[in-house]
C-alpha cells in the first residue's frame, strides 16, 4: 500500500477561524485522517519548525496556509512550506486577499505601534516601551519576529497554487478541495476553488432585486428591521453580493445579514472594492453633488465596507505613503 | 483570459508627419527603442505613413514578415485610424489587430522639449505594443439605414434641405417650433447684395414644402426625445396645441376679426413694433396658413369665460379649445439640425440706448420697418411718429467685442450696407455707418459696398462709444448724439441723428445646450454646434447620422446657409443610398456564464440596450443598440461584461506600460 499523501496546515496573521473551519468538517474529519497524513499543524499537533526543515523538498503533497503575512516569521514559514510542498494552497480570506488584517494597510507601522502600545485606552505603559526584535539582557539574547510595514496576501510573498476563499471557508469547499487534491483532478494552477459567478446567482433574495435600485440612502444592518425576503440592496443596505464570488451558499443573506465580501471577487475582477463602488455609485438616484454627498453619508467607512477582506489585493494595496514593502529588514 | 498561444509578431511604424511630428520627436530613436520591446518583428519610421507607399509598407510587411499585430504612431485616430485599419486588411490581417498611437496631438504638438517628447513617444509606443498583444479579430456589423430624414428647424436651411431630400424621393419630417416655417429669412425685407425681396424668393419654397408629398411639415412642434443610433433613430415629437384644427382652418382670419380683444399683445414677428390679438397668424404668407391661439392671452383659455365669438365666426368649426398636446413617435435614419441663431440682445449694451431711447432700433426691427408687409407698410416712421432725417447705423453690436462676443458675426457689415440703402430709399434720410472694419468677402459683396459709397452713405471708422440725448449745443438738441472716435480722422466726433440702428450680432440659440444634449452632439465654446472637422467635415457632427446646417453651426449668410443645407442633405442621401452603415465593433457583450443576474447594469445603459432575461436570470445586451460607451462595463460588479477593443487586459496592460518608468 502506497504511503498516504502528506498534508500540512499552517497559520499566519489570522484569527484562528480558519483552523476552526477544518474542525467544522465534523465527522468528515475522519475521512481526512483516513486518507492523508497530517505532518504539520501547529494549532493541533506537536511538531516543530525543525521537523519541517528536515523534510525533503516537495515531500508535502499539499499545504494549507491561512492568515496574511505581516511578520518576518510568517514570511519565513511561508517560504519554508513553499519549498517543502508540492501544492501550496492559500486557505481563507487573509491568505487569499489579505483579509481583515490588511485593513491595517491604511495606517503606517508607526501609527499602529503607537496606538497599540501607547494610545489604546486599555493600555497602561507609562514608559512607552515597545517590543524589540532583539534584546540582550544578562548575557541572554531574545529575539522576536520583525513587524513589517504592510500586510500582504500569501501570493505576494510566495508562489501559490490554489486558493480556497472565505472567512472562513465553508467545510463543503474544503472537502471538495481535498477530494480534488486526492483524485488529482485539479483545475488550472492559480484557480480559486469556488464558483466563478457572483453571489447574487445563488442568493434566495435574487428575484426581489429591482432593475433600478436608485439609492436614496444607505442604512447599516443595525439601523433598520431587515425584511428577510427582499434584496438587501433594495433595502438600502450595502451588500457586497454582486461583486463577491459565490460558493458560500449565501450563508449571510440567508441569515438576514448582508454579504460583506469575504469570498473575494470573481476571477475577472482586479479590484473588488472599486467594482462594487462603481456599481453602487452609478445607481445613486441623486444626480447633483449635494444629493450624492448626502446619500454617501450612509457609508461612514468606505474602505472597511468595500475592501473589508481585500485591501492587500486591491490595485492600490496600501496607502501610498507607507514606504516600500521591505524584504531586507533585520530580523 | 487564456494565454495567447500564437507567436506575437508586431510591426511598429512611426510617422514623421512631415515636420509635425518629426521636428519634435526623434523618430529614428523611437524606432530603435521599440526594436528592443517584446514581440517586435519590424520597427520602421516613414515620412508620411498615411500616404499610399506608407500604407503599402504595412501591407507588404504583413505579407512578407508574417506580422500579426500592427502599431502605428502618428496622428489622431479620428483622422487616420480607418486608413491604417484598411492597410492592415490589405496585408491580409484582421484590421482590429491594429492599434494607433497619437503622438501628434498628444505629444509633438503640445510639447517643446524634444527629449521629453521623444521619451513620451517611447512610453506611448510601449503601451500600445503591449496592449495590441491582447487584441482579437473582430467583425464589423452592418446596420440598415432607415430612409426617412428628420429636419429640426424650418428656416431657410431646413427648408432647403427638406426640398432637396424630398425631390430626391426621400420622406422628410420637418419640425418647427414656431407656428410658421420661414425662420429669420421670412422677417427680412430684401437680401444683400442683389436686393431681391426675401419673401419673393422664400415664400415659393415655403409653399413647396407645404405641398410636397414627401414632406411632413410639423409646425408648433418640438423634438422631445431621441433614441437609437445612425440609421435607426426613434424620435418623439411634441405637438403643442394651437387650439385650431389644422386640417379645417383655411386661414380666412374671420376668427381674428371676431375676437373680442383689441390688438393689444406684442407681435413677435414684427419684433413688437405692432400689436396683435390672442388669436393670430404670424404674417400674411405664414405657412401653414393656419391661425394659432395664445393660451396665455386668450380669455377663454385663461379664465374659461368668453363669449367665444371667434368660434362662432368660424364656419368651418376649426376652433377647438379642448385641444391637448400630443406626442408622436417616428423612425428616421438621419437627422439634420438647422435651428438657426438668436440675435444679440441689445439691452446688454446700455450705452447704445436700446430700450431707453425709443428711436434706437435693432437691425431686425428695421427689417420689419422697411418691409412692405411690415407694421408701417414700409414707411420709415419712428416710435415717436416722426420721420428721420439722419440715421446712424452702428456695426459690431455684440460682435468682435471682448466684453460680449469675440467673434465676427459675418453678416452685419453686409446687412448694414443693405439697410443703409433701404433706409435711404424709403426715407431719403442721410445715413451714417459706423464700422470697425468693413468685411465684405463674398461674391459681389465688395461691389455692393462700392455702390453704397457712390450712393453717398457716410462711413465713419470707429467703434461707437455711446448714444446719448444730452445735447452740448443747439444742433444736438432733440437729437440722439452718437459719440465716436473717428480713427481715420483722428479725433472724437459727436454726430447728431434722429434714428439709430444697432447691427446686432449672431449668437447661438438660448437652448442650444439642451438641443446638444438631446441629439448627443457637441457645442463649441461660443455655443454654436460643433462640426466634426472645421474643413473636411463641416456639416457632420461627432454623432454619426446627425448633421448640422446653417447659423446653428456659426454665423453665416443665406448663400452659405443654403450651401450647407445642401451639403447636409447630400450627406443624408449618401447614407440612405448606401442602404447600410458599418458599425464600430467596440460594443459590449455579456459573458452569460459569468453573469450573476445582479441587474446592476440594466438601468445604467443610456441606450436601453440591456434587458433582463427573466428565464435565464441573466442580463442581455442588444449589440445593435450598444454604442460602446462602456458605462455597464465599468459598473458590472463581477466584470462579466466585456467590451471589444476595451477589454480589461488591454486597458490595464496599456496603463501599466505607459506608467512603467514612473
Amino acid at each position: 500500500m502506497p504511503a498516504k499523501p502528506k498534508v500540512a496546515l499552517y497559520w499566519c496573521a489570522s484569527c484562528g477561524g480558519c483552523e476552526e473551519s477544518v474542525v467544522d468538517l465534523a465527522e468528515d474529519i475522519l475521512f481526512v485522517i483516513e486518507n492523508v497524513d497530517i505532518v504539520y499543524w501547529p494549532v493541533a499537533m506537536d511538531f516543530k519548525k525543525h521537523d519541517v526543515v528536515a523534510m525533503k523538498d516537495g515531500s508535502i503533497s499539499a499545504c494549507l496556509v491561512n492568515g496574511a503575512i505581516r511578520t518576518s516569521e510568517q514570511e519565513e514559514m511561508a517560504k519554508l512550506l513553499r519549498q517543502k510542498s508540492k501544492l501550496l494552497i492559500a486557505y481563507g480570506s487573509c491568505a487569499h486577499t489579505g483579509g481583515i488584517p490588511s485593513l491595517s494597510n491604511q495606517f503606517s507601522r508607526e501609527q499602529i505601534l503607537k496606538y497599540v502600545y501607547e494610545e489604546c485606552p486599555s493600555v497602561d505603559n507609562p514608559q512607552k516601551a515597545r517590543p524589540q526584535v532583539r534584546l540582550v539582557e544578562n548575557g541572554r539574547e531574545t529575539t522576536i519576529p520583525a513587524f513589517r510595514n504592510v500586510v500582504r496576501a500569501l501570493d505576494q510573498v510566495v508562489d501559490v497554487d490554489y486558493y480556497i476563499p472565505g472567512c472562513p471557508p465553508t467545510p463543503k469547499l474544503l472537502k471538495q478541495a481535498l477530494l480534488a487534491i486526492l483524485s488529482g483532478q485539479l483545475p488550472e494552477k492559480g484557480t480559486v476553488l469556488a464558483p466563478d459567478v457572483a453571489l447574487c446567482e445563488e442568493c434566495p433574495r435574487k428575484d426581489s432585486k429591482p432593475i433600478d435600485l436608485a439609492f436614496t440612502e444607505f442604512k447599516r444592518p443595525h439601523q433598520i428591521l431587515i425584511d428577510p425576503e427582499k434584496c438587501l440592496l433594495a433595502q438600502g443596505i450595502i451588500c457586497m453580493g454582486p461583486a463577491t464570488r459565490g460558493g458560500c451558499e449565501a450563508l449571510c443573506t440567508k441569515g438576514n445579514m448582508p454579504c460583506t465580501g469575504c469570498f473575494g471577487p470573481t476571477s475577472r475582477v482586479r479590484d473588488q472594492g472599486a467594482k462594487i463602488l462603481a456599481s453602487i455609485c452609478s445607481n445613486i438616484a441623486a444626480k447633483d453633488d449635494e444629493g450624492i454627498q448626502k446619500t454617501l453619508e450612509g457609508i461612514p467607512d468606505p474602505v472597511g465596507t468595500f475592501y473589508r477582506y481585500g485591501l492587500a489585493q486591491s490595485l492600490l494595496r496600501r496607502r501610498v505613503d507607507l514606504g516600500a514593502e521591505p524584504t531586507t529588514e533585520a530580523r | 483570459m487564456t494565454e495567447k498561444k500564437e507567436e506575437i509578431r508586431t510591426g511598429f511604424y512611426i510617422c514623421h508627419c512631415g515636420h509635425n511630428i518629426g521636428s519634435v520627436v526623434d523618430c529614428p530613436a523611437v524606432v530603435e527603442y521599440v526594436k528592443g520591446l517584446p514581440g517586435i518583428a519590424v520597427s520602421r519610421d516613414y515620412k508620411y505613413m498615411c500616404s499610399d507607399p506608407g500604407q503599402e509598407l504595412i501591407a507588404q510587411d504583413i505579407r512578407e514578415q508574417k506580422l500579426n499585430r500592427i502599431v502605428v504612431a502618428s496622428c489622431s485616430p479620428l483622422l487616420h485610424e480607418e486608413t491604417f485599419r484598411k492597410a492592415t486588411s490589405m496585408g491580409g490581417l484582421n484590421p482590429f489587430y491594429f492599434q494607433m498611437v497619437n503622438i501628434r496631438e498628444h505629444d509633438s504638438w503640445v510639447h517643446t522639449d524634444k527629449n521629453a517628447a521623444t521619451e513620451k513617444a517611447m512610453d506611448m509606443a510601449r503601451a500600445a505594443v503591449a496592449r495590441v498583444r491582447f487584441h482579437r479579430a473582430l467583425e464589423k456589423k452592418k446596420a440598415p439605414i432607415h430612409p426617412d430624414v428628420l429636419i429640426v428647424g424650418a428656416g431657410i436651411a431646413g427648408i432647403h434641405a427638406a426640398l432637396t431630400l424630398a425631390n430626391a424621393g426621400k420622406k422628410v419630417y420637418l419640425v418647427e417650433r414656431e407656428p410658421t416655417i420661414g425662420g429669420h429669412m421670412a422677417m427680412f425685407d430684401k437680401t444683400f447684395p442683389t436686393l431681391d425681396c426675401a419673401a419673393c424668393i422664400l415664400t415659393p419654397k415655403m409653399s413647396s414644402v407645404k405641398n410636397h408629398p414627401n414632406i411632413t411639415m410639423w409646425t408648433y412642434s418640438e423634438v422631445t426625445s431621441v433614441d437609437g443610433y445612425v440609421g435607426n433613430f426613434t424620435i418623439k415629437v411634441r405637438h403643442k396645441p394651437r387650439y385650431i384644427i389644422e386640417d379645417l382652418c383655411v386661414g380666412c382670419m374671420a376668427c381674428i376679426d371676431a375676437c373680442v380683444f383689441k390688438q393689444k399683445f406684442e407681435d413677435e414677428f414684427n419684433q413688437g413694433l405692432s400689436k396683435r390679438k390672442p388669436v393670430y397668424i404670424p404674417f400674411p404668407q405664414a405657412t401653414p396658413q393656419v391661425v394659432v391661439i395664445d393660451p396665455e392671452q386668450c380669455l377663454k383659455l385663461k379664465t374659461g369665460k368668453c363669449k367665444e365669438s371667434c368660434a362662432e365666426a368660424c364656419d368651418r368649426k376649426a376652433i377647438d379649445f379642448n385641444q391637448k398636446e400630443t406626442i408622436e413617435e417616428i423612425k428616421v435614419g438621419t437627422v439634420i439640425i438647422s435651428t438657426g441663431f438668436k440675435s444679440f440682445d441689445a439691452k446688454k449694451l446700455p450705452q447704445y440706448g436700446w430700450g431707453i431711447y425709443p428711436n434706437v432700433y435693432t437691425a431686425l426691427e428695421i427689417e420689419r420697418l422697411v418691409n412692405a408687409s411690415g407694421p408701417t407698410g414700409g414707411d420709415v416712421v419712428m416710435r415717436d411718429g416722426k420721420h428721420p432725417k439722419r440715421i446712424g447705423i452702428i456695426h459690431c453690436v455684440g460682435s468682435r467685442d471682448e466684453s460680449t462676443n469675440k467673434w465676427c458675426s459675418r453678416v452685419c457689415c453686409m446687412y448694414s450696407l443693405k439697410l443703409a440703402h433701404l433706409l435711404h430709399e424709403h426715407s431719403e434720410a442721410e445715413i451714417y455707418n459706423f464700422y470697425i472694419d468693413m468685411r465684405t468677402p463674398g461674391k459681389s459683396y465688395e461691389e455692393f459696398y462700392d455702390r453704397l459709397l457712390k450712393e453717398g452713405v457716410n462711413f465713419v471708422r470707429g467703434r461707437v462709444a455711446e448714444i446719448t440725448d444730452w445735447a452740448m449745443n443747439k444742433d444736438e438738441e432733440d437729437h440722439l448724439v452718437i459719440r465716436v472716435e473717428d480713427t481715420l480722422a483722428g479725433f472724437v466726433r459727436r454726430i447728431p441723428v434722429d434714428m439709430v440702428v444697432l447691427a446686432t450680432g449672431l449668437e447661438a440659440r438660448e437652448d442650444a445646450q439642451d438641443v446638444r444634449r438631446l441629439f448627443n452632439i457637441g457645442c463649441g465654446g461660443e455655443g454654436f454646434f460643433m462640426e466634426r472637422h472645421p474643413k473636411l467635415a463641416p456639416v457632420d457632427t461627432f454623432t454619426e447620422g446627425i448633421f448640422i446646417a446653417g447659423a446653428c453651426q456659426g454665423p453665416k449668410d443665406i448663400p452659405d446657409t443654403v450651401a450647407q443645407a445642401g451639403a447636409a442633405a447630400a450627406q443624408c442621401l449618401a447614407l440612405i443610398d448606401a442602404g447600410a452603415i458599418e458599425l464600430e465593433p467596440n460594443t459590449a457583450f455579456i459573458d452569460e456564464q459569468s453573469c450573476s443576474g445582479c441587474k446592476s447594469c440594466i438601468s445604467l445603459c443610456p441606450y436601453t440596450a440591456i434587458t433582463f432575461d427573466a428565464v435565464k436570470k441573466k442580463a442581455v445586451i442588444n449589440e445593435a443598440l450598444c454604442k460602446g460607451c462602456g458605462t455597464c462595463v465599468g459598473a458590472c460588479p463581477s466584470s462579466s461584461i466585456i467590451q471589444n477593443l476595451y477589454e480589461d487586459d488591454q486597458i490595464f496592460t496599456e496603463i501599466e506600460e505607459v506608467l512603467a518608468h514612473v
